[in-house]
């Protein structure tokens, strides 16, 4: 097989499920129990201890 | 004082070497530039040693409070005057150059021809305009939500003043004729490499103040401006390797050929309004509606997702700019699908900023900015609905190569990206110049109704234009043969392209009127004028009728 078809055949198979993984987990980091805290506090974070200046 | 001849004595170096640069030129245009560069040199070095200080008397001039008071502020309104400057002069050539498709004797060669003014438009809106606004809002939304001061300040003006010389390189070039021919990425190898020198200093400054910041988390803005700048720096390196053919020269040959060629420009083309004009914008988005509507955004995980989506999907879609050629027809149809799944973080993201305002939707008729912030992301809603349609095959066959595609890049550009980024603006210059309000809301209303028409006479004439253009060039005769030329099909535009170039001159209306509050607002005026959205109430006759008998059934 060729350099090329090494590559496009790791892309579409182990590349595929490593990045769709890896997406499902940044995404899925936010909505664990455990987080939702923080992702409260940060939706309110611009509008602590404004100024405006 | 050592320090300071050792300065000019640097400044005194690049003169000499601009000189020797000029002298060996191999073309006019680089022995121009290097002019430019020699110029800016003699400027700077001039400053050093007499400490004639033109930055303090213009900071003078446009009425900037001295030093950093609590935020380090100073490139923010330099970005925001900026971003005015560069709006109104790339609107302005957008209308030129629109007058010039529908009277042709405009065409005032070599140096104000079509195809000359026509990129100093394209960069001069996105990048000048739309990338001091991403500039100057950065600095801005990453000191207030890290709760820190800029990194690294100097760096900071660097990059602020490196950025305004890549882009006087840029036009100057574009108008001598000096281009690589590659859509949003014209300016040749020597201003690409300045370029990239900024963009690094850039990063440098960003990432440092998220590092040193106070605030355990990072809001999402920064997350959208930071994709932002690592994604365009690595579009913009890889799409511009290339050989000079002379160090003293202007010209240079691409590292690429052929269709990998095509596939490496549309990779970065389409990367460029995903990450340039989609994803730092969306950071303005999702600090400025928050602030302005004074509520928090509807779904912080909901942005979290349009993130991660944006990301995850942008990089593949760039193939859909290359239906029907060269390429191998998996990787259009990997274009087209990507595409289409962008839809739905798209949406999602459009969805998130509009329900920002559930509970607040009065604001939108006592606001005139949250109106711009609610057309804004109604463009940018239409904007990445029409794209994923155009980008299906069959529909790409008939408004590929049409005016349809300049009018889906208008609705998003001008609906999109300018009404954001002008109500940032007048959301940040009350604020940056310590004045109370702006001089007149009212104005931003006018601006508000003559962009919005203008959009709608140019989306709506390009619509048109497109589809008759494409419907024309497939209509074949019953012998086999094409039926209309293609001058049949410019003489039949000819009314669409008066419309676009009306909707054109109404849309830069509504940017000279902002410029004249934006001024008004730093000389510190406030102008008189009725308050919006101000509702009489007469107490008197709020009241029900009981004398009167009760209502006669209608006969």
């Amino acid at each position: 097989m060729s350099f090329y078809e090494v590559f496009r055949h790791f892309a579409d198979s182990y590349g595929l499920i490593i990045i769709f993984g890896l997406y499902l987990l940044l995404c899925g980091w936010h909505f664990l129990p455990r987080s939702r805290d923080g992702v409260e506090r940060a939706k309110h974070s611009i509008f602590q201890e404004d100024d405006n200046v | 004082m050592e320090s300071t001849l050792g300065r000019a004595g640097i400044w005194a170096v690049v003169l000499l070497l601009a000189i020797a640069g000029a002298v060996g030129a191999q073309d006019s245009g680089f022995a121009i530039h290097m002019g430019i560069i020699g110029a800016v040199a003699v400027l700077l070095a001039v400053m050093t040693l007499v400490r004639f200080d033109p930055l303090a008397k213009a900071q003078t001039f446009f009425k900037m409070p001295p030093g950093p008071a609590r935020y380090d502020d100073d490139v923010v309104r330099w970005g925001v005057i900026a971003t005015m400057f560069w709006g109104l002069a790339g609107l302005l050539a957008g209308l030129f150059i629109a007058l010039q498709l529908a009277f042709p004797v405009l065409n005032l060669e070599p140096y104000l021809s079509f195809g000359r003014v026509r990129p100093l438009h394209t960069s001069a809106v996105i990048f000048a305009f739309g990338g001091n606004a991403l500039l100057a809002t950065s600095f801005y939304v990453v000191q207030r939500t890290c709760r820190t001061q800029l990194a690294l300040p100097s760096l900071a003006r660097f990059v602020f003043w490196g950025y305004q010389l890549f882009i006087v390189l840029a036009a100057t070039g574009y108008l001598l004729g000096i281009t690589q021919s590659k859509e949003y990425a014209e300016p040749e190898w020597y201003v690409d490499l300045w370029l990239t020198i900024v963009w690094v200093a850039y990063l440098v400054v960003f990432v440092a103040t998220l590092l040193k910041r106070n605030e355990p988390h990072i809001y999402v803005a920064n997350w959208f401006y930071l994709a932002f700048i690592v994604t365009v720096a690595m579009l913009h390196v890889v799409n511009n390797l290339a050989v000079p053919v002379s160090f003293l020269g202007s010209r240079s040959y691409g590292a690429f050929a052929g269709v990998q060629d095509a596939l490496t420009q549309w990779w970065y083309g389409h990367n460029a309004v995903g990450f340039f004009l989609t994803a730092g914008f969306l950071a303005m988005m999702y600090y400025f509606v928050p602030k302005q509507a004074n509520r928090p955004v509807y779904s912080y995980r909901l942005s979290i997702i349009h993130f991660w989506s944006l990301i995850f999907l942008y990089i593949w879609a760039g193939p859909h700019h290359l239906h029907y050629t060269a390429l191998p027809d998996w990787a259009q149809t990997l274009g087209m699908v990507f595409s289409i799944m962008l839809w739905m973080p798209s949406w999602g993201g459009m969805i998130n900023g509009l329900m920002t305002l559930n509970g607040a939707w009065d604001k939108v008729r006592t606001d005139p900015i949250i109106r711009m912030m609610v057309m804004a992301l109604a463009f940018y809603g239409m904007s990445t609905f029409e794209g994923p349609m155009l980008s299906i095959k069959a529909v790409n066959s008939l408004s590929h190569y049409t005016d349809w595609t300049i009018g889906h890049v208008h609705s998003g550009a001008l609906g999109w990206n300018g009404m954001i980024t002008f109500a940032c603006v007048y959301f940040l210059v009350p604020k940056l110049w310590g004045r109370e309000r702006l001089y007149s809301l009212r104005m931003i209303n006018w601006h508000f109704w003559l962009a919005t028409l203008g959009i709608v006479f140019y989306a709506a004439s390009m619509w048109v234009a497109g589809i008759t253009q494409g419907l024309m060039w497939r209509e074949y005769g019953s012998d086999g043969y094409l039926v209309n030329s293609f001058i049949d099909t410019v003489v039949a535009l000819h009314p669409m392209y008066l419309m676009r170039a009306f909707g054109g001159l109404l849309y830069l209306a509504g940017a000279v009127i902002m410029a004249y509050n934006v001024w008004m607002t730093i000389a510190g005026r406030v102008r008189t004028e009725a308050p919006m959205g101000d509702m009489s109430y007469d107490e008197e006759a709020d009241r029900p009728i009981v004398s009167n008998p009760q209502a006669q059934p209608a006969e």
